[in-house]
C-alpha cells in the first residue's frame, strides 16, 4: 500500500518516514502543508494517508475533505499534538479513520497504521 | 491569570515530550516568574502564538547542542540548522498543542515561529504574568515560558 505523510515539521516527517516499518506499506512522499499533500496525493493515488493538523497554507482538516473528494476510500490517521477529545472526535467525524497525538513512540505509530489496515480489511 | 495547576499542563507537557520522543526524562524544576524585559532567550527558540479562550503565547528556548541532540536521540541523521529550528518549534508545537486536553479545544495555538539568538521580536506582554519553567535534558538546560491571561 502506498503512504503519504502530511506534516509541515520536517523531523515529524523523516521520523513517520523511517520508523514505518510494515510490511506492503511503501511511503512514496512527503509533504509540508495541505496544498502540497493535495497535489502529491493527486499524482500518486495512495491508499494511506497520515495528516497532521495545525499547518500553514491548507491545514489538515481542510486537507482532509480535498483528498476524500479524489478517493473517499483513502485511509487517513490523524497525527497531531492537539491530544483533545473534541479534536479527535471532529477529525473522525471529517473522514479520518484513526488519531494518534504526538508525541508518539515508533511502536504507536506502527500499531495505529496496522490498525487502520486492518480496520478497512474487516470493512 | 495563569494559576499554579494550569503551569502544571505545561510541566507535564514537557516532561512527556522528552520522555516519549527521546525515551530520556527532562528534569524539571520549580516555575519563577520572568522579568518581561529581560526572558530568557538561548540559541534557538519556538514561539506558539495562543488564541481563543485565552491568549498570549507559550515559547521554548533552547541551545543548539541540546536541540542535536535530540534530533540524534530519535534517530535523525539531518543535524542541519534547519532541522534544530524545526525541531524547536515543533517542541513548542507539541506542548502547546497537549495543553488542548486541560484547556480544551477553544485553545488556538497558532503554527511555530522560530527565531535564533535574542528576542527581539518577541515581547512578553507587562501587563500579564510571565512564568519560566527550567528544565534539564542530557545535562543541558533549556526553558519553556508560558505568559496567558
Amino acid at each position: 500500500m502506498k503512504l503519504l505523510v502530511v506534516d509541515d515539521s520536517n523531523v515529524i516527517r523523516n521520523k513517520i518516514a523511517r520508523t514505518l516499518q510494515l510490511e506492503n506499506v511503501e511511503v512514496i512522499g512527503t509533504a509540508r502543508n495541505g496544498r502540497e499533500a493535495v497535489g502529491l496525493f493527486a499524482k500518486h493515488r495512495p491508499e494511506l494517508v497520515t495528516m497532521d493538523i495545525t499547518m500553514p497554507e491548507m491545514d489538515g482538516t481542510q486537507c482532509i475533505r480535498e483528498i476524500l473528494k479524489l478517493r473517499s476510500d483513502t485511509l487517513i490517521l490523524v497525527v497531531s499534538a492537539l491530544s483533545d477529545k473534541a479534536t479527535a472526535i471532529a477529525a473522525l467525524k471529517n473522514g479520518a479513520h484513526g488519531f494518534l497525538s504526538k508525541p508518539f513512540e515508533d511502536r504507536e505509530l506502527n500499531e495505529s497504521v496496522a490498525e487502520l489496515i486492518r480496520g478497512a480489511r474487516r470493512a | 491569570m495563569l494559576d499554579e495547576r494550569e503551569l502544571r499542563v505545561f510541566i507535564e507537557g514537557a516532561e512527556r515530550y522528552f520522555a516519549t520522543a527521546t525515551k530520556v526524562p527532562a528534569a524539571t524544576e520549580a516555575p519563577f516568574l520572568a522579568n518581561p524585559r529581560d526572558a530568557p532567550a538561548m540559541d534557538m527558540t519556538g514561539v506558539i502564538g495562543i488564541s481563543g479562550t485565552r491568549k498570549g503565547l507559550v515559547y521554548v528556548t533552547a541551545p543548539r547542542v541540546l536541540l542535536n541532540n535530540v534530533l540524534l536521540a530519535i534517530g535523525e541523521n539531518d543535524l542541519s540548522n534547519d532541522m534544530h529550528m524545526d525541531l524547536v518549534g515543533e517542541i513548542a508545537n507539541t506542548i502547546s498543542g497537549n495543553a488542548r486536553e486541560h484547556f480544551g479545544a477553544d485553545f488556538m495555538i497558532s503554527v511555530p515561529v522560530v527565531v535564533q539568538g535574542t528576542l527581539d521580536c518577541v515581547r512578553l506582554p507587562s501587563h500579564l504574568r510571565s512564568f519560566v519553567i527550567p528544565l534539564t535534558w542530557h545535562k543541558q538546560r533549556a526553558a519553556i515560558v508560558v505568559c496567558l491571561e
